[in-house]
């Protein structure tokens, strides 16, 4: 139990790290998802069933799906971002 | 013996006033105050030419990092001082960790009189089997008070900000996809058809169960929020709308509150110390117990979905 607890610990930091490098928006959500997942997964091994309950429903449901609708108003949500990357304004500063 | 009054003198007493500033029958800025339309703004031709030429010379002379030996300069010693410091930090951080005592030996300060003053008593005073429940809405009821407020009022904020008013909904029905949500998704729908019952069951649950065991006001209202946004996600505004509208959402969330401020206000006058109290205790690990603890997690439950499914439908339409 110690070994995988320290593995989940571990992919918090790997979560917790990679939503900020990573370039596309998108992605980073689906990171900050699967942190508040591991997050619920280790709150059970604590003996909080209930602090779980409450991280899968909103750390992993409620606020990823605001994300996405916050997402979806500013247009950054793309079919083919490929095409479409070029006339970004955001991306041209950089 | 009451008369009527004549119009003309109704209409100087302050409840006329009142009324129609209620009624918003009349603005009592207009004509009052010094007021301006406004103006669009519209740039001259010159003005522009000068602007772009002077953003050129500023690019050109300042941000001109390929023959700027200053800025380059800067810039390394920028990057590395950010990462210093960002070190430093985390070690000042890990070394403060290190310090700290370990979680749950006797001897460590957090193990005084107050956890085992709940520990011990917290059956006995509050009637709640599950002690957390029991500190959160009993001992501490009036932290979670001031905390359903802060929903009530984020919700009263993101409805300022982003509430459309129904007409414009309407007339915009055709042209923006806010109000149809996915396309009639037919695996959505079925996976949505026998998954929303479990999820409101489930949550009911746990609301009810809050003060037996693990869970509570704000965990199964989260999880009857989220079953409400896959609702809509799978079939729409219009059918959300026959059994949950904006009015039932402010008859619920205002009743919620009101109902828990005046619960809370009476327990704290008559509930603690062995002074008479109407709301009864029960029996321990009964479903009716737990004092006034069953009630105030059915009304946090309620204002918390309600808050979940307003941010969505916030978010996404623009109205409830």
């Amino acid at each position: 139990m110690e070994v995988f607890n320290m593995i989940l610990l571990g992919f918090l930091v790997v979560c917790a790290v990679s939503v900020s490098f990573s370039k596309n928006l998108l992605n980073s959500i689906l990171i900050f998802m699967s942190y508040s997942l591991i997050m619920s997964i280790i709150w059970i091994l604590l003996e909080s069933p209930d602090l779980a309950i409450t991280e899968a429903a909103v750390g992993a449901g409620v606020t990823s799906i605001l994300f996405f609708i916050t997402l979806k108003k500013i247009h950054a949500l793309r079919q083919e971002p490929k095409e479409e990357e070029k006339d970004e304004p955001y991306q041209k500063t950089e | 013996m009451s008369h009527i009054r004549k119009q003309s003198d109704y209409e100087k007493t302050f409840a006329f006033r009142f009324f129609r500033w209620l009624g918003g029958e009349k603005d009592t800025f207009v004509g009052n105050m010094e007021m301006q339309p406004q103006k669009e703004y519209i740039e001259e031709e010159a003005t522009i030419e000068e602007r772009m030429k002077d953003r050129q010379q500023v690019i050109a002379e300042v941000y001109d990092s390929s023959h700027n030996k200053e800025l380059r300069f800067f810039n390394g010693l920028y990057k590395c001082f950010s990462i210093i410091f960002c070190i430093a930090i985390v070690f000042l951080l890990v070394v403060t960790v290190s310090y700290l005592p370990s979680v749950g030996g006797a001897d460590k300060p957090t193990n005084n009189q107050v956890p085992e003053t709940y520990i011990t008593d917290g059956l006995k005073d509050t009637g709640a089997v599950n002690v957390v429940t029991g500190m959160i809405l009993s001992y501490r009821a009036f932290d979670t008070f001031g905390e359903t407020n802060v929903l009530f009022i984020a919700t009263c904020c993101v409805m300022i900000m982003l509430m459309v008013d129904e007409d414009k909904i309407r007339e915009n029905k055709e042209s923006n996809d806010r109000t149809f949500e996915p396309k009639n998704d037919v695996i959505l729908q079925i996976v949505a058809n026998l998954l929303v019952p479990m999820i409101f069951l489930f949550g009911i649950y746990i609301i009810l169960n809050g003060h037996l065991s693990p869970g509570g006001g704000f965990s199964g209202g989260a999880m009857i929020g989220a079953g409400m946004i896959l609702y809509v996600a799978a079939f729409g505004f219009d059918k959300m709308g026959r059994f949950f509208n904006e009015k039932v959402y402010k008859c619920v969330k205002v009743t919620a509150l009101i109902c828990y401020g005046c619960i809370v206000t009476y327990y704290f006058l008559t509930g603690a110390n062995g002074l008479p109290c109407l709301i009864p205790l029960g029996e321990p690990g009964k479903i009716l117990s737990g004092g006034i603890t069953l009630p105030i997690n059915i009304f946090v439950g309620s204002e918390v979905a309600c808050t979940m499914y307003a941010f969505y439908a916030l978010f996404r339409r623009g109205g409830l």
